[in-house]
């Protein structure tokens, strides 16, 4: 029998949890902050703005969108196949277009800063 | 000992009932066994089938959670049970065979899927290289031994694929145990049959058809944590990959 190509798909999966299960505690607790008034001085708009302008910043938030976005498409995918949803292909197609889009306006978005 | 632990209460069982020869389709049957608290589900069945129904059928051997066959459905949950404590179940007891698997009769299921995976996987050792008697013994230090320790805890009891969804979604998915005894072997330092054991659960119907879900290691009665050897697999699947169709010249 043929070794399955679902690697692919899995390592985005994997890379994006581990990333998400780390990232965005820290986004959620920063953006509480900002919400109540209270950005440390070296997140502030001018300085954050300044890091997405940079090729490097761009890279960083765009690894961290695209791999979020991958790893709960695919989480997605498969809690239908869990609830029994047996149409996996059509699925697939629909969460990992969403991805898909997702991640070319990501792209899009940081190229205009 | 004070008398009251040799108390005896009468214990209502229903127990699916089903011969090929006689029925359509399985019933549940009723029966007031009396029963010592401290016994487990198996002390009842045993009560059950010398004193009150000799033609009931089901498996068991070691009452000792050692030899894996006495698995059944109790209260809907897979269990082992000469490890299902009467105490634990104050009301009715319905005991069903192990879901996922065809019924042979009454709580008897039928294997024959499950050996054939496991036939598949090739879980024993296969060298990496021949030795000869004068080369000695393995030798394997207390790490090495840790690295697969616990997945060789398994007992074939099939608890796992019961509790499975997937194996019952998808029965041709090779299955927890098969799985996580494949990648006992793979960890161990003796073995170098991990390429073999590859091209049966790197496949679409061994590992990747698991969505860790993490029933199988509720369920586990020897603490395998057999999601834990899937995930595992999946990892060093994945890195494979890679190194397969992008860097072929590097050693796994």
């Amino acid at each position: 029998m043929a070794k399955s190509n679902k690697p692919i798909i899995w390592g985005t999966f994997a890379a994006g949890g581990e990333l998400v299960s780390l990232v965005t505690p820290v986004l959620i607790l920063l953006t509480l902050l900002a919400a109540t008034g209270h950005v440390p001085d070296a997140l502030s708009y001018a300085k954050l703005h300044a890091f997405a302008a940079g090729w490097f910043g761009k890279l960083v938030i765009f690894v961290i969108l695209f791999l979020s976005l991958w790893s709960q498409a695919h989480r997605l995918r498969i809690t239908c196949f869990d609830f029994g949803m047996r149409a996996d292909g059509v699925v697939a197609v629909v969460f990992y277009l969403i991805a898909t889009v997702g991640s070319l306006a990501s792209l899009m978005y940081l190229a205009r800063i | 000992m004070s008398d009251n632990r040799m108390e005896v209460r009468q214990v209502e069982l229903e127990v699916l009932r089903y011969n090929p020869e006689t029925d359509q389709e399985p019933k549940l049957q009723k029966f007031t066994v009396p029963c010592v608290n401290e016994w487990c589900v198996l002390d009842a069945l045993n009560y059950l089938k010398d004193n009150l129904d000799p033609t009931l059928a089901y498996r068991w051997s070691c009452h000792m959670q050692v030899c894996g066959s006495c698995g059944m459905m109790i209260n809907g949950e897979p269990k082992l049970a000469c490890k299902a404590m009467l105490r634990d179940y104050p009301g009715t007891i319905r005991i069903e065979p192990l879901a996922h698997f065809p019924v042979e009769r009454d709580l008897v299921t039928v294997a024959d899927d499950f050996m054939a995976k496991l036939k598949r996987v090739k879980p024993y050792l296969i060298p990496g290289q021949p030795r000869t008697l004068e080369d000695g013994e393995y030798k394997q230090s207390p790490e090495q031994l840790k690295r697969y320790r616990q997945y060789a805890m398994c007992i074939n009891c099939m608890l796992c694929y019961a509790a499975c969804p997937e194996y019952g979604l998808q029965p041709k998915f090779i299955g927890p145990a098969a799985i996580a005894l494949a990648h006992r072997y793979n960890q161990d330092s003796r073995d170098g049959g991990r390429d073999e054991r590859q091209e049966e659960i790197a496949t679409n119907e061994g590992v990747w058809e698991c969505t860790f879900v993490g029933a199988c290691s509720e369920v586990c009665p020897k603490h395998v944590d057999p999601a834990a050897a899937l995930q595992q697999v999946k990892v060093a699947s994945t890195v494979d990959w890679y190194l397969e169709h992008f860097m072929s010249w590097v050693k796994k």
